[in-house]
């Protein structure tokens, strides 16, 4: 799949190590505008590292990001909110004290265009500003059939409508590229069947980029027009997900006993 | 027969006096996960500025008015100071800087307008007034409408306004919050600076009972049993939590000190505390995991 667009994304000859341990070794790879990308590998590969840096956690020692154009030496995370990166993280981090819809609410933050003033004393802009964030987070949740639960504190509903509420949070401010870590981790086939579903949707109506990582490789080769590949932090395979299972190099590393399932 | 209500009252009454002190510490703990030891030189400063106008001729008024403009300039310089340097590092570290920033506050704000004891007068007259038989300070009873009122206030601009759903967003997962957009370093800044703005309120009315001088910053350490005993990461637990010690001490010192020789009031608050830490460490409305990444 070749576009004669600019890449959304493009990392360039990034290395991360931590305490003289390289978790990321002169990393090269482009996503492109409008594609799920997919990152695979072990654990320990540095895949979440990877999306850490991507989203400014982490400050990598050298390369850069391009994203939409503009070259970044390190992302904060609250520029890579505001140019329109959301984020999902592997384990939960919703603030499971509050509602639902609050929780989807902080989603929006970027967009807020008040003053302390006029927030603190609720004027008429802030009101107004409310108003419209609330009804964009209930026209989200209704998007992934979570209507029922918006009033709901998040910590006491089911681990698999939690990461829906997560995923919802990530894309309500309608970013220009989300960083998924592990979306489907710790669901059933059923649940898992669904959310993939909604992310192919995301993709496809509302032309989100979307980077995930996921272990399950057969929702991968069904829901990602590119798989990258890592590997002890280098990169070992990029391409197509039809050219990703007949790597040899991909085979031996990773798939192994897998291998025999998929081609069934 | 009106001993046992009387002091009762009067115990929840001062307690609010507590609760007051404690609701600023439970501010900065939501909001950067920090026990911020320099709350009661803020309080203290605070004080010490406003009386230190006041004694020019100063309005009171115009006096609240530029204390509370000095202590939003300071929350600001702390955040960008201190706060943003030592983001990310552990808790104890943020611990040792508000140690140290507690002594740089007290230190700047006695070498400029003196370490004498000054005498505050708010204007209320500390004359009982009588319900039925029960006699009741009117002071404490102004204090603790005054506490009441912060603490309703602080709760509805926490869980009714987006910037109260954005700080207990940053509360509850600092790294969430930032890829969300939320800026953290604002709200810090507008925490501590509605911390600053508690410390006044409450270094008023302390100041107006014990004159305004160094002491005035100790009254911190009356603020750890309740925040132990309420909780660290609840208004209302704080509020509860110098309601109970304020009860407890006094029919503590009331019933039990003649047995006990007398003395009961300043240890019996950390005695309390003590048996919370047993029982329930979280405190009352305390979430039970205190733990930040």
């Amino acid at each position: 799949m070749t576009t004669p667009t600019p890449p959304a994304l493009e990392v360039k000859n990034v290395s991360l190590s931590f305490k003289g341990v390289k978790a990321i070794a002169d990393l090269s790879f482009q996503v492109e505008a409008r594609e799920i990308c997919a990152l695979i590998g072990p654990n320990g590969a540095g895949k979440s590292s990877l999306l850490n840096i991507l989203n400014g956690v982490y400050v990598p020692d050298s390369g850069e990001i391009i994203f939409e154009g503009e070259h970044f030496r390190r992302m904060e995370p609250l520029e890579a909110a505001r140019r329109g990166i959301g984020r999902g993280f592997q384990n939960n981090a919703l603030f499971s004290g509050m509602s639902v819809v609050d929780n989807v609410i902080t989603g929006l933050s970027r967009h807020s265009r008040l003053t302390l003033v006029e927030e603190m004393f609720r004027l008429p802009r802030a009101r107004h500003e409310e108003r419209r964030f609330r009804e964009r987070a209930h026209e989200v949740l209704h998007l992934f059939g979570l209507d029922r639960h918006a009033a709901t504190i998040v910590g006491t509903l089911p681990y698999g409508v939690q990461k829906k509420v997560e995923l919802a949070r990530a894309i309500v401010a309608e970013p220009r590229m989300v960083l998924l870590d592990e979306p489907l981790a710790g669901m059933n086939a059923a649940e898992k069947q669904e959310i993939a579903a909604v992310i192919a949707r995301l993709n496809r109506e509302l032309h989100l980029t979307i980077v995930l990582i996921e272990h399950d490789i057969g929702i991968v080769l069904e829901l990602a027009h590119h798989v990258v590949v890592l590997d002890y932090g280098r990169k070992l395979a990029d391409g197509p997900p039809e050219t990703i299972r007949d790597n040899p190099d991909v085979i031996a590393a990773y798939l192994g006993t897998e291998r025999a399932e998929i081609a069934a | 027969m009106s001993m046992f209500p009387e002091t009762l009252i009067g115990g929840l009454l001062a307690g609010t006096m507590y609760s007051l002190v404690a609701i600023g510490f439970v501010l900065i703990y939501k909001a950067s996960g920090v026990f911020n030891y320099a709350q009661g030189s803020i309080l203290l400063f605070a004080a010490l500025t406003f009386v230190s106008l006041t004694d020019q001729g100063v309005p009171a008024l115009v006096a609240i008015a530029i204390t509370i403009a000095l202590l939003v300039l300071m929350a600001i310089a702390i955040e960008k100071l201190l706060l943003r340097p030592l983001t990310n590092r552990s808790p104890m570290t943020l611990f040792m800087a508000t140690l140290g920033l507690s002594y740089l506050v007290e230190a700047v704000a006695q070498g400029i307008m003196g370490s004498q004891v000054r005498a505050l007068d708010l204007g209320i007259d500390d004359l009982p007034v009588f319900v039925g038989d029960i006699m009741i300070s009117q002071f404490d009873l102004i204090a603790a409408g005054v506490a009441l009122a912060l603490g309703i206030g602080l709760s509805l601009l926490f869980n009714r306004t987006r910037i109260g759903i954005q700080l207990r967003g940053v509360a509850d997962d600092t790294r969430a919050a930032l890829s969300l957009g939320i800026d953290i370093n604002r709200i810090w800044q507008i925490v501590w600076a509605v911390a600053g703005i508690v410390g006044l309120v409450a270094g008023l009315l302390w100041g107006a009972r014990q004159g305004v001088q160094f002491s005035l910053s100790l009254v911190v350490l009356k603020a750890l049993p309740v925040l132990i005993i309420g909780g660290f990461t609840s208004i209302a637990g704080a509020i509860v939590g110098g309601l109970i010690v304020g009860a407890g001490e006094s029919l503590a010192e009331t019933y039990l000190g003649p047995f006990l020789g007398g003395g009961i009031t300043p240890w019996f608050a950390y005695a309390l505390a003590l048996v919370f830490l047993f029982v329930r460490p979280a405190g009352l409305f305390g979430e039970r995991q205190i733990e930040r990444v």
